[in-house]
């Protein structure tokens, strides 16, 4: 038993120095004004009332769900058309399981770079394929209507690993389900609603989360390609992410105390959404243990 | 009746043979309408990088012409990458961090992971829930007081908070890795103990290798994670000397983007050599992410 607990004792030190201490410490930040330089100043519930009346937060917040919202189906869509595809291609599988999966392991700020000129207005690969069919491109790095729309283009670029863990899914349907089916006369429609839409449901489901996770915290692809570009134009108010937004009141303007505010309130609405997700997921998961 | 008679019967024929051409037809449509997708999105996954290998060995005036290949080649855009930055020292960085990281995270998850597995003590499924929970803890809460903790320390502008936090294991690859070792069994280990064996040598000569491919696949994972981190080394490193790689790519694109036109060539430049060492990771690898992913569900 003690050596059960000596083997787990570097994670239990490590929560405490680095998860559960933090946590605390950051809950007490919020509550004062620090900019590391000063001690901690308490100011109470001031830096949750700046919360409700921050416009920038409001926007940055807003920015961020318009993302999530545009992103999360759009990628889980696009994973399931090409792992399906990727289903049906035998041998050769390897090869293009391969061409979809190198850009999702392309270093983000390199994605970053190479994505703010591919999606440049004038010369970007994009609008300049466009004009090859007369069609004008807009100005998704300039627009600010048509910026988070780039980015949300970028992100698909970047759908590689679900496409596999789709494919992995897929792979994992018996035959035999399809065997019986076709023989009951079902078309391939009435397959993939009846057999593989359930059968892959728990995957799906777990896309659902852990992509809504991850893309209301989008940071480095944003940041590399609009943060220059943060006081003024465009990208100031369409590229201000709430995670960028968090890093520089953090790191920019030193206001550890504001940061941490803003850090709780991202908590509680992953945590919100985390579980509605959770609660109305067993109307539609299939498990097949259960 | 009609059916019997010699004309039907060949009518009959007809119209069977006629439907299994069209089905033929039909699936001959199916297959290449399936093939023409299948290369169209390959073409629109693959086409960025082609364009940045391109664009990348053009001289400034040609970067945007819709030349595939380069005329002049502008070698000398990497040469002004190299003069520009120390990206040797970045990429040696990277190397070394990205290897530290991976290193300490493999042998503490593999020892955490086994503690939580093989032995029972009272709290152990809560313990083991608290690991799951903080699986679900945005980055962003405790980013300022772990800052904090190691700016106390006096390691911030140091390597050091890339990767010594890896030490104390992480949830994720905890998880992964107890899930091979619950599949093992126990049998295995009761042998050695009844051989005398200690809980530490059960674990490094039976546990360990045993589960060499699940090991393998959180080192390369947590490699790959360390080489493409910005937001770590943006937080921790203030010194040129000490970037990584995705750092040097960020000063070199505010270096070369700053006060007007985007210097591209040098840039996109910049942007290959940051990103072929990973794709060269990635086919040594190639096996085990494609089961990192499939096993773990773990985001590449």
């Amino acid at each position: 038993m003690l050596a059960g607990l000596a083997f787990i004792s570097p994670w239990f030190i490590g929560f405490l120095v680095f998860t559960a201490g933090p946590m605390i410490a950051s809950l007490g930040l919020a509550f004062t004004e620090y900019d590391v330089l000063n001690p901690p100043k308490f100011v109470g519930l001031q830096n949750f009332q700046r919360l409700l009346t921050d416009p920038r937060l409001g926007l940055s917040l807003g920015n961020s769900i318009f993302y999530t919202v545009l992103h999360v189906p759009l990628v889980m869509m696009v994973a399931l058309g090409l792992a399906l595809l990727l289903n049906r291609v035998g041998k050769a599988a390897g090869f293009f399981r391969t061409a979809f999966y190198l850009p999702s392991i392309t270093p983000a700020v390199a994605v970053g770079a190479l994505w703010l000129w591919i999606l440049n207005p004038r010369i970007g690969l994009i609008n300049r394929s466009l004009a090859l069919l007369g069609i004008v491109g807009p100005g998704w790095t300039t627009d600010p209507n048509w910026i988070k729309p780039g980015i949300v283009l970028m992100s698909l670029w970047s759908v590689g690993s679900t496409v596999i863990l789709y494919l992995a899914a897929l792979r994992n349907v018996p035959p035999e389900l399809y065997e019986a089916a076709r023989i009951d006369g079902a078309n391939g429609w009435q397959q993939f609603r009846h057999i593989t839409a359930p059968m892959i449901s728990g995957t799906i489901f777990f896309t659902l989360v852990v992509n809504t996770i991850a893309s209301l915290q989008i940071f480095t692809e944003v940041y590399t390609m609009y943060f220059g570009n943060m006081n003024s134009g465009a990208a100031a108010s369409a590229g201000l992410f709430y995670n960028i937004y968090l890093f520089r009141q953090a790191f920019e303007f030193l206001r550890m105390g504001y940061a941490s505010a803003m850090a709780w309130l991202l908590f509680v609405i992953i945590m919100i959404l985390t579980v509605i997700q959770l609660r109305t997921s067993n109307r539609w998961v299939y498990y097949e243990g259960a | 009746m009609a059916a019997s008679t010699p004309e039907a019967l060949a009518d009959i024929r007809r119209q069977q043979a006629q439907r299994l051409r069209q089905a033929a037809i039909r699936r001959l449509l199916a297959r290449i309408i399936f093939i023409a997708l299948l290369i169209g999105c390959t073409i629109m996954f693959m086409a960025p990088f082609v364009w940045l290998i391109s664009a990348s060995l053009k001289v400034r005036a040609e970067v945007f012409n819709n030349e595939l290949i380069p005329d002049p080649i502008a070698w000398e855009n990497y040469v002004n990458v190299w003069q520009a930055a120390p990206v040797l020292s970045w990429l040696k960085n990277s190397v070394v961090v990205g290897f530290l990281a991976a290193a300490t995270v493999t042998v503490s998850c593999a020892a955490i992971a086994f503690g939580f597995s093989y032995f029972r003590f009272p709290g152990r499924d809560t313990l083991f829930g608290l690991v799951l929970a903080t699986m679900m803890l945005p980055g962003a809460v405790t980013m300022v007081p772990v800052f904090l903790v190691w700016n106390g320390l006096g390691l911030v502008n140091t390597q050091v908070p890339l990767w010594a936090g890896n030490l104390f294991g992480s949830a994720f690859y905890i998880f992964m890795i107890r899930q091979f070792y619950l599949s093992l069994p126990r049998e295995l280990f009761e042998a050695a103990r009844v051989d005398g064996a200690n809980y530490l040598q059960i674990w490094r000569h039976i546990a360990l290798p045993l589960t060499r491919t699940a090991l393998i696949v959180v080192f390369i994972f947590e490699f790959k994670a360390s080489w493409t981190d910005l937001i770590k080394p943006l937080i921790y490193l203030y010194n040129t000397a000490l970037f990584t790689l995705p750092r040097g790519l960020k000063a070199i694109l505010d270096q070369f983007g700053q006060g007007g036109e985007m210097q591209w060539e040098i840039v996109l430049a910049a942007s290959v050599i940051v990103t072929i060492p990973m794709i060269l990771i990635f086919f040594l690898g190639q096996r085990y992410f494609m089961e990192g992913i499939a096993t773990s569900g773990l985001k590449g």
